[in-house]
C-alpha cells in the first residue's frame, strides 16, 4: 500500500510538472490561471494521498486549500474587470446592463 | 502487498483518480484553444480528486476523517465550477491580450 | 524499495520547487511571474506538509492561497491599467540577480557552517503549557513576547498602507469599491463559501490548543472569508473612521496586553503564564487575536480609501 500510494504521488507531481509547462506558455492570461488552478487541486489531491501516507492531519491543510481554491482566479477576474472591481459576468452579451451590480 | 478489500479499493480508485489527473494535464497540453483547454481540465480535475478522496476514504480510521473528505470534494467541486465560469467569462473579454 | 521511491519522492519535490522559483523569477512578464509565485506558495504547503510540519503548512497554505494570490493579481491589474507594467531595464534586474544570488549563497554557507541545532525537549515546558499543540505553545506562552509584537506590527503595516491614500479620498470607502453582478456566479459564491469559511476558521481556532491549527491560521481563513464576501459585492468595505472595525483591529493586542499585565498580578510576571491560567489564558489571547487578524489581513488586502469610479465598463 505504502508502495502504491509513493507511485501515485509521484504520478500526480508529475501532472503537476505538466501543469507547470502551460503556465509558463500561456498564452492567455486565462490557460495560466486555468493552469494554476489545476495545480491546486492538484495539490490538494497530493495532500489527501500524504494523509493516508503519514498522518490524518495533512486533511486540515488540505481542506484549507480546497476552501481558498477559488480566492486567486477570484482575485484574477476582478483585476482583469475594465475598473479592477468588477465581474465578468457584468459586461456579458445580453439583456444584463453593465451596471447592475451597482443596483 | 494489499491485503482486504479495502486496500484493493484505495489502489483501484486511486489508480482511476490519477488516469483523470493525467487526462485533464494532457488535454491542458495539447488542446488547440484557451477554452477547449478550460473544457477538458475542469471536468478531469474534478473527477480525479473525487477518486482520490473515494480511494482515500476506505483507509479511513473514523467518521470525521470521511466527513472531512467528503467536505474536501464538495469545496473543490464548488470552487471549480465557479473559476472556470468566471475565468472563461474574463478569457471571452480579453482573448489574446498579454 | 519503498526507502527508495521516498527519496524519490522528496527529489521530486525539490525539483518542482527550484523549477517553479527560477520560472518566477526569469523571463518576461509580470502576469506569468505572479502565478508562479502563487504555485510555489502551493508548492511550500505541500512540502511543509511532506516534512509533517502541518502547522506551517497550513499557514503558508492560506496565506499563499487565500490573501497572496489575490493581492498580487490585483495589484498587476493596477499596474495594467495605469500601463506601467513594462519590464525593468536589464541593468536593475543583473542588480537583482546578483543580490539574490549573494543571498542564497550566504545561506548555503551558513547551512554548511553553523552546527546542526539540537532538538530541544518539550516534555517538560508541555505539561505546564496547558494546550497540547507545541506550536501554540511556542507563539503564545514560550515566546509570547514575539507573538505580541507581531499583532502589533500587522496593526501598523494596515496604518501605514492607509497613510498611502490621497488626501481627497481619506474619507472614501475602502478599496477599489467591489461590485458583482446580482444573482451571478460571484455572488453565489460569495454566500456559499463564508458560512463554510467560518465554522472552518473559528475550528482552526479551537482546535490549534490540541491540534493543527491556531489563531493565526483561523484568522487568515476569516480574513478570507471577509474578503470573499466584499468582493462579491455583498458586503461593503467600511471607512477608515469605521469604529466597530477600529474596535476589531485593536481587540487582539489589546486583550493581549491586557493579558499580560495581569500575569504581573497573579505572580507570574509580565506576558508569564503561570501553569494554572496558562489554558484559559491562551485561549482567550488567541480568540481575541484571531478576530484581529481576520480584520487587519482582510483590510491590508482590501487597500487604502479610494474614490469609487463606477460602473463596470
Amino acid at each position: 500500500m505504502t508502495f502504491w500510494l509513493h507511485l501515485i504521488i509521484l504520478g500526480l507531481l508529475g501532472s503537476l510538472a505538466g501543469a507547470l509547462w502551460r503556465v509558463w506558455v500561456g498564452p492567455a492570461q486565462a490557460d495560466r490561471m486555468m493552469a494554476a488552478q489545476l495545480i491546486g487541486t492538484t495539490g490538494i489531491g497530493v495532500l489527501v494521498l500524504l494523509a493516508v501516507l503519514q498522518d490524518w492531519a495533512a486533511l486540515t491543510v488540505a481542506l484549507a486549500l480546497a476552501l481558498l481554491a477559488a480566492m486567486a482566479a477570484i482575485g484574477f477576474v476582478k483585476a482583469a474587470s475594465s475598473d479592477g472591481a468588477g465581474d465578468p459576468e457584468e459586461c456579458a452579451p445580453g439583456p444584463t446592463d453593465a451596471r447592475d451590480g451597482q443596483r | 502487498m494489499p491485503e482486504g478489500l479495502a486496500d484493493i479499493a484505495t489502489i483501484v480508485l486511486t489508480g482511476i483518480g490519477l488516469v483523470f489527473f493525467l487526462a485533464g494535464t494532457v488535454g491542458l497540453i495539447r488542446f488547440p484553444d484557451v477554452f477547449s483547454r478550460l473544457h477538458a481540465l475542469t471536468k478531469a480535475d474534478n473527477l480525479g480528486l473525487g477518486f482520490i478522496v473515494l480511494g482515500a476514504g476506505f483507509q479511513a480510521d473514523d467518521w470525521t476523517q470521511l466527513a472531512k473528505l467528503g467536505l474536501i470534494w464538495a469545496l473543490a467541486l464548488l470552487a471549480a465550477g465557479t473559476v472556470a465560469q468566471l475565468v472563461a467569462r474574463a478569457a471571452l473579454r480579453q482573448e489574446g491580450r498579454e | 524499495m519503498t526507502l527508495a521511491l521516498d527519496l524519490g519522492l522528496d527529489l521530486a519535490f525539490g525539483a518542482l520547487i527550484l523549477a517553479t522559483a527560477l520560472a518566477a523569477v526569469a523571463g518576461q512578464g509580470l502576469f506569468r511571474a505572479v502565478v508562479f509565485f502563487i504555485t510555489y506558495g502551493l508548492l511550500l504547503a505541500l512540502v511543509w506538509a511532506r516534512l509533517g510540519a502541518y502547522d506551517v503548512a497550513l499557514a503558508e497554505g492560506v496565506i499563499g492561497a487565500g490573501l497572496t494570490g489575490v493581492l498580487l493579481l490585483m495589484a498587476q491589474g493596477r499596474l495594467r491599467r495605469a500601463d506601467a507594467l513594462a519590464d525593468p531595464p536589464a541593468r536593475g534586474k543583473l542588480a537583482a540577480a546578483l543580490a539574490g544570488a549573494s543571498v542564497t549563497a550566504a545561506l548555503v554557507w551558513a547551512w554548511f557552517t553553523l552546527p546542526l541545532p539540537q532538538r530541544i525537549d518539550l516534555d517538560a515546558p508541555m505539561a505546564a503549557s496547558g494546550v497540547e499543540n507545541p506550536v501554540t505553545a511556542v507563539l503564545l506562552n514560550f515566546r509570547a513576547w514575539d507573538t505580541l509584537l507581531e499583532s502589533i506590527v500587522l496593526l501598523a503595516a494596515l496604518v501605514g498602507l492607509w497613510m498611502l491614500a490621497r488626501d481627497a479620498e481619506w474619507r472614501a470607502p475602502l478599496g477599489p469599491g467591489f461590485h458583482a453582478r446580482a444573482g451571478g456566479v460571484l455572488s453565489v459564491f460569495g454566500r456559499l463559501l463564508p458560512p463554510v469559511g467560518l465554522i472552518y476558521g473559528v475550528w482552526l481556532v479551537w482546535a490549534g490548543a490540541d491540534q493543527t491549527g491556531g489563531a493565526f491560521q483561523g484568522g487568515t481563513v476569516l480574513a478570507a472569508v471577509i474578503l470573499v464576501a466584499m468582493m462579491a459585492g455583498l458586503a461593503r468595505a467600511p471607512r477608515v473612521g469605521a469604529p466597530a472595525w477600529h474596535a476589531a483591529l485593536a481587540f487582539g493586542p489589546g486583550v493581549f496586553l491586557l493579558a499580560g499585565i495581569a500575569m504581573i498580578a497573579v505572580g507570574g510576571g509580565f506576558l508569564t503564564l503561570p501553569p494554572e491560567f496558562a489554558k484559559p489564558v491562551t485561549v482567550t489571547i488567541e480568540a481575541a487575536l484571531t478576530l484581529s487578524i481576520a480584520v487587519t489581513l482582510a483590510l491590508l488586502v482590501v487597500g487604502p480609501p479610494e474614490q469609487q469610479n463606477g460602473g463596470g465598463t
